[in-house]
């Protein structure tokens, strides 16, 4: 390779080839900003990711693909990038304070931030199993440590662990298919595999069990039952701004592969596949919903709650297979994820306001009186929680109102019963907050960091807003095309 | 028409000036809250009946139509679609009329969280009112979802001992079945393409096998809100909790959003599966009637009997609706409005009496006729009104829904037999009610002190008496302004009964 071809190359990955580079170099940076103003690292890794930002909507023109069809570059890639950055952004908002309130206000924080949002932007951009893998990789390793950033308190240590032996794991199943899948079609290009499998020169049964693995490496991260139980333990004992990202980030970057893998390389195998997605989403919203009744903590009550909302998400994908349906099923899932991202984020910044040290200030009852003395804030939650449930007009009505027209639409009116139907015991606990907040009397303490209730308002106008005015994020929604090459 | 100054537009989104106003309000200037709310909701009051002289009486078309696309959604043009016509005109105007009695009801019972409080009221106004006049199936289902939640702040946050599990227990209920109905749509969106609820009645297309499942589909959603035996659990929880106000809109709005969306919906869009299903749903408000009178005479507590004996009264304007001709279904309407003239005017009467003595017991009263005369002679207008007296609002009402069920081709006259027997049973359990506050020997010591009502509370009470007496006595109006759209939808179904037939 040549270095024009490199730079050519380089085109398709250019926004994530600065930021990479712009880690490394605040690796370096951070060394000379002296302790106690790592606002300032803070600030530095906010402006690379709005560079990348401003890179990727500049960038954007065609579909390309580079490093031997190795990475793309398409629609897809273009909203997703664009969620991954804008939550890398919310993350540094809700961490900037956070972590000098928890003492652990330590630059490797947001260099880590970084790294993780170069491995969600690969993941969005792989268009090989291989690089699938790295991307995961480099998504994970950086929340593995996060994690754990609250080092000497055991809860934080004890999530760090879990999640690495978890994550370990799911790879280990990951690769396992990856494998089976280059046994059966001799390649790991998923163009080339979709070519393989419709010229009938793949061994069906290793490959159908080869994508089911996959299945299961991507579910562990996205949080899917039976692949979930990792999810309330981690989110609970990591620290809270760590937690609001990795519920949005990791989970959208698992669905990022999910999403291309299976509709690029496997629709053909949607016959044996559909069963078991099918399966796996209604389980997860099932479990997700039913368990998070019974939580008191409000950690693990948003934990389950992000179970439930991976089988939402999964919903869209149960009828990958039909042509006529899985333009709109990427469409429908990307749009949730926004949905999700919005209302979790703010929902997160809100927890964190709340959040005292020694992980204090968490429980349910702690939220008692919040109406009355932050009404605002009280007011927000309320938005989120009410976008949880899919009360309109919020935007999470908006998206499950899209993933359950997309599920009909593929002709899973049963799934969409179920769906609905674990809507209505969502409400049941997520309504509780608002009781909780605005129908008991109790004396709640909130911080007033300003980047922390910049994103709860910021987010909670959003919810609403984007709801009222859905047509420009649908439009960008469906427009978000897979290409193949 | 302008987008913005349509009258129905301004009706439905007037609130929201008041609430802009009232959000930048300190909280403890509870006056000022209070007036601009109270305003905010006369000014809706007025522009709804600047919308009233707009309205043709003899067009059955809808009228003022609004129809511009709102946004996208895939292949689908989501519209903001607006319109009135017969069926829902008078429910707008109680809607609007309602809400100002109803803020003015507060005036002294809500002192705390005042400003909350006046923002969810005006919100809720907005949310039915939107329900009633729009056009568009997600418009309508946005509206119709999000009435739910101020309702829910409002039993909630300021309502009895019990408030958070009424609630719940309301938001859940009217969810399970409006989950349902978001499916039906959803199926309508895919299958014909379009929201617009005028272009699918007049396209008249959906197969006969199908409309079975939404009818079933969209009377979840309706039966509960109604709420029709026996899915009315949610209703005495809610009302026993819920404060003055919050009963007074239940009970005579959101319960009628129930019954408009049968109206609107079900029978106009799936009349084939109205027909076949018109005996059931007859057989359902029968036992409604029955059960809601029969439970009514159990009560102590003043206010359960008054919300039981919703579940009855709705009953009859189910019967009425499922007769499926020009009179039950013109005495149907007639009697939503009746029934939230009369019923409104009966929680109100019960918050008076509460606010003076904190309980609702009734047999902590009696005698009251001699310390609260006033109080008595209008309570006494009242009850009758929501017996069926003649000469007053109910009577017209019950009368015309059960003549139309006596001659329906579509229902058995053994309902509108049963039925009857509900009236004399409310005369029943409303005459000993009032025995029991108003007559018999003022023997409690706390009762001989209490002080008749005040100007403010006969000022809530006059609208809703000037009413109750002009249907009494002179209801043409009323049924002029519904007919030719009752007729149309007559029509619709007749039509459908012709086609079905082999």
């Amino acid at each position: 390779m040549t270095l024009t071809d490199l730079l050519i190359n380089m085109k398709v990955v250019l926004p994530l080839a600065v930021l990479i580079a712009w880690a490394c170099v605040l690796l370096l940076v951070d060394l000379f900003i002296p302790k106690g103003h790592k606002g300032w690292t803070a600030l530095i890794a906010a402006l690379g990711l709005v560079l990348c930002l401003g890179l990727t909507i500049v960038q954007f023109r065609q579909a390309s693909s580079g490093f031997n069809g190795m990475v793309v570059y398409d629609g897809y890639s273009f909203f997703l990038n664009i969620l991954f950055l804008s939550s890398g952004l919310a993350g540094i908002a809700l961490a900037y304070d956070y972590i000098k309130r928890m003492q652990i206000e330590r630059g490797e924080y947001y260099v880590l931030l970084l790294f993780s949002i170069s491995g969600m932007m690969l993941m969005s951009q792989a268009n090989d199993l291989i690089v699938v893998f790295l991307a995961l990789e480099l998504l994970s390793i950086p929340l593995y440590v996060l994690a754990g950033f609250t080092r000497p308190r055991l809860e934080s240590e004890e999530a760090s662990l879990k999640y690495f032996l978890m994550g370990a794991f799911a790879g280990g199943f990951l690769v396992f298919g990856i494998a089976l899948v280059f046994g059966a079609t001799g390649t790991t290009n998923l163009s080339a595999v979709f070519t393989a499998i419709n010229n009938h020169i793949a061994d069906l049964p290793l490959l159908t069990v080869g994508a089911a693995l996959i299945l299961v490496g991507l579910g562990f991260k996205v949080a899917a039952v039976p692949f979930h139980m990792w999810t309330p333990d981690v989110y609970h004992g990591a620290p809270s701004a760590v937690t609001a990202f990795m519920s949005v980030g990791a989970k959208a970057g698992g669905f990022a592969a999910l999403l291309r893998i299976f509709i690029s390389a496997f629709p053909s195998l949607s016959t044996d596949l559909t069963m078991i997605l099918w399966t796996i989403s209604a389980l997860t919203m099932f479990l997700g919903n039913v368990v998070a009744i019974a939580q008191s903590n409000i950690k693990r009550l948003l934990a389950y709650s992000s179970i439930a909302n991976a089988g939402y998400i999964l919903m869209a994908l149960v009828p990958y297979g039909n042509s006529a349906v899985s333009s709109e099923t990427v469409s429908a899932a990307l749009f949730y994820l926004v949905a999700y991202a919005l209302t979790s984020f703010g929902a997160w910044a809100v927890v964190i306001a709340l959040e005292k040290a020694e992980g204090q200030g968490l429980a349910l009852d702690d939220y008692a009186g919040l109406a009355r003395k932050y009404p605002l804030l009280a007011a927000s939650m309320a938005i989120f929680m009410l976008s949880f449930t899919g009360v309109p007009p919020t935007l999470g009505f908006m998206g499950k109102f899209y993933l359950f027209r997309t599920v009909i639409q593929g002709g899973y009116l049963g799934l969409a019963l179920i769906g609905v139907f674990t809507s209505l015991i969502s409400a049941y606990y997520y309504l509780r907050v608002i009781v909780i907040m605005y129908m008991r009397e109790g004396e709640p303490v909130a911080s007033k960091e300003f980047w922390v209730q910049f994103t709860a308002a910021v987010t909670a106008v959003l919810v609403i807003v984007l709801s009222l005015a859905a047509g420009p994020l649908l439009n960008l929604a469906s427009r978000a095309v897979l290409s193949t090459f | 028409m302008n987008l913005v100054l349509h009258p129905l537009t301004l009706t439905t989104f007037l609130p929201l000036v008041g609430i802009l106003v009232i959000l930048f309000l300190k909280p403890e200037w509870k006056n000022a809250i209070r007036w601009i709310a109270l305003l905010t909701s006369i000014a809706t009051f007025a522009i709804s009946v600047v919308m009233l002289t707009y309205f043709q009486v003899g067009n059955p078309d809808m009228q003022m139509e609004i129809n511009t696309p709102w946004f996208q959604f895939v292949d689908w043009t989501i519209s903001y679609h607006m319109g009135v016509d017969g069926l829902s005109v008078l429910l707008v105007m109680l809607t609007t009329l309602l809400t100002p009695i109803s803020i003015l009801s507060t005036w002294s019972a809500i002192e705390d969280r005042v400003k909350e409080f006046m923002i969810f009221f005006l919100l809720l106004e907005l949310g039915m009112v939107g329900v009633f006049v729009s056009l568009d199936l997600f418009l309508f289902y946005i509206f119709w979802e999000f009435s739910l939640v101020p309702m829910y702040f409002i039993i909630g946050m300021w309502g009895g001992p019990r408030r958070m599990y009424a609630a719940l227990k309301f938001f859940l209920y009217t969810m399970a079945g409006s989950i349902l109905m978001l499916l039906a749509i959803l199926w309508l969106g895919i299958n014909q393409g379009t929201f617009s609820v005028t272009e699918l009645i007049s396209r008249g297309s959906i197969p006969a096998s199908i409309q079975f499942w939404l009818f079933l589909a969209f009377a979840a959603a309706f039966a509960i809100k109604v709420p029709m035996w026996p899915l009315h659990s949610w209703l005495p929880d809610a009302h026993v909790e819920a404060p003055t106000a919050g009963s007074v809109i239940l009970a005579g709005v959101l319960l009628k959003l129930g019954t408009y969306g049968f109206l609107r919906f079900n029978l106009s869009m799936f009349p084939n599966a109205a027909i076949k299903l018109a005996p059931w749903m007859a057989g359902l408000a029968t036992i409604g009637i029955l059960y809601g009178a029969a439970v009514s005479y159990a009560q102590k507590d003043v206010k359960k009997l008054v919300a039981y004996s919703s579940v009855s009264h709705l009953g009859f304007v189910m019967l009425g609706l499922f007769a499926l001709n020009p009179q039950g279904i013109e005495g149907g309407i007639l009697q939503m409005v009746n029934h939230g003239l009369s019923t409104g005017a009966l929680f109100l009467i019960v918050g008076m009496i509460y606010e003076r003595r904190h309980t609702r017991e009734m047999n902590a009263f009696g005698g009251l006729w001699k310390v609260m005369p006033i109080y008595g002679a209008l309570t006494l207008v009242v009850t009758l009104s929501s017996m069926g007296l003649p000469g007053l609002n109910g009577f017209v009402g019950e009368f015309t829904i059960l003549l139309g069920s006596f001659g329906s081709a579509h229902v058995s006259p053994w309902f509108a037999g049963l039925s009857t027997a509900g009236i004399i049973l409310a005369a029943i359990y409303l005459l000993f009610m009032f025995q029991k506050l108003f007559l018999g020997p003022l023997d409690k010591d706390e009762n001989k002190i209490l002080k008749d009502i005040n100007w403010r509370e006969i000022i809530t009470l006059v609208p809703l008496l000037i009413f109750i007496f002009w249907i009494g006595l002179y209801p043409k109006p009323f049924f002029v302004i519904m007919g030719p759209a009752v007729s149309k939808l007559v029509n619709i179904i007749q039509a459908a009964a012709t086609a079905g037939l082999p």
